[in-house]
């Protein structure tokens, strides 16, 4: 079974309002999480200027030996990355369930504040519940 | 020009035409965003989280007023409801449906209490997306709700405090809604005399 190891949300200035790690692999303490957050919102930006194609939106999926990297990038520049297990399929559908999430659960949530750090008990809950449905294993929890 | 080439149908006046069915479907996002900025409004207009509640009830009250209003002619053939048990299943069921598509989960007769009475709903329409932060204690969004029962109750001649609470459920990871209603001592002492 495919599993995924962590999920990141950045806002459109590359801050992190959002991490969770889900099983026991490349777990990251706070400032780790924020270095690789602010890393990889620029890392996006600076692959749509290396782009040779015009209109590229930004890298999509990064390859590595030992993990998979999956970038979606929401109209407003939020931008959410999920780092899984090499080769793992169906993460882009995954990704989309997750944007569906956070449009719910904490963009109409009315204590949360816009690119604001989320803290919302409904959308905690109701990712691990979605996680668990796209059958990816949540190791040791 | 407005009106010419139309039957004299169309002319009728407003009050004389017959009451539509209404549309019963809403958008929920465009309804949950609506709510939403209706509380982030409360909100920075208040000190503290009693007047917040107090706000969103008092904005349910006018609306509880209409519903009654309107659901009196609409399903009920303009009769009223005159009796406790009567107003509080109307409430339960027919407003329940018309605002929410669905029966209350629940209505209950307090325990402790004589003129107290609870409608329970698993998950509140109005609280479906909204996480309350830890340190706003109990404050439940559902007030608004309580305001439209009260508007609906005080409307129809029974005078009562309404409120909403969370009331956790065993086994159940959420909680579920609860609006308490506490009628005035009037209230009880007519229907102890209507018998």
């Amino acid at each position: 079974m495919a599993s995924i190891y962590n999920l990141f949300v950045i806002n459109k200035s590359g801050g992190l309002i959002f991490y969770k790690d889900y099983g026991s692999t490349g777990r990251l303490d706070t400032n780790d999480s924020l270095r690789l957050a602010s890393l990889w919102h620029s890392m996006h930006a600076i692959s749509i200027q290396l782009s040779p194609t015009p209109g590229c939106t930004g890298m999509e999926v990064l390859e590595a030996d030992t993990f998979d990297l999956h970038c979606f990038q929401s109209l407003t520049g939020t931008k959410l990355f999920v780092a899984s297990e090499p080769g793992a399929p169906g993460i882009t559908a995954l990704l989309k369930t997750i944007y569906e999430l956070y449009a719910d659960y904490v963009l109409k949530n009315p204590f949360y504040e816009v690119e604001m750090p989320i803290r919302c008990e409904l959308f905690e809950y109701n990712l691990l519940q979605a996680i668990r449905r796209e059958k990816y294993s949540v190791g040791g929890r | 020009m407005i009106g010419v080439g139309r039957g004299p149908k169309q002319l009728l006046n407003v009050v004389d035409r017959p009451l539509g069915k209404g549309k019963n479907e809403v958008s929920l996002s465009a309804f949950a965003f609506l709510f939403s900025e209706l509380v982030q409004y409360s909100q920075t207009r208040v000190d503290n989280i009693a007047e917040l509640e107090r706000r969103l009830e008092d904005a349910g009250i006018g609306v509880g007023l209409r519903i009654l209003e309107l659901l009196c002619h609409r399903e009920k053939a303009n009769r009223r409801e005159t009796r406790l048990l009567g107003i509080l299943s109307f409430v339960h069921s027919t407003v329940w449906r018309c605002l929410f598509g669905k029966v209350a989960d629940s209505l209950e007769k307090g325990t402790e209490h004589e003129d107290e009475y609870m409608i329970s709903e698993r998950e509140l329409l109005v609280n479906r997306f909204i996480s309350v932060p830890k340190d706003m204690g109990a404050f439940n969004c559902g007030s608004f709700v309580a305001g439209i029962v009260k508007g609906i109750l005080d409307g129809a001649g029974f005078p009562a405090r309404v409120s909403a609470h969370f009331v956790s459920v065993e086994g159940q990871a959420r909680p579920r809604t609860t609006i308490l209603i506490k009628f005035a001592e009037e209230v009880l002492q007519r229907e102890a005399r209507l018998g």
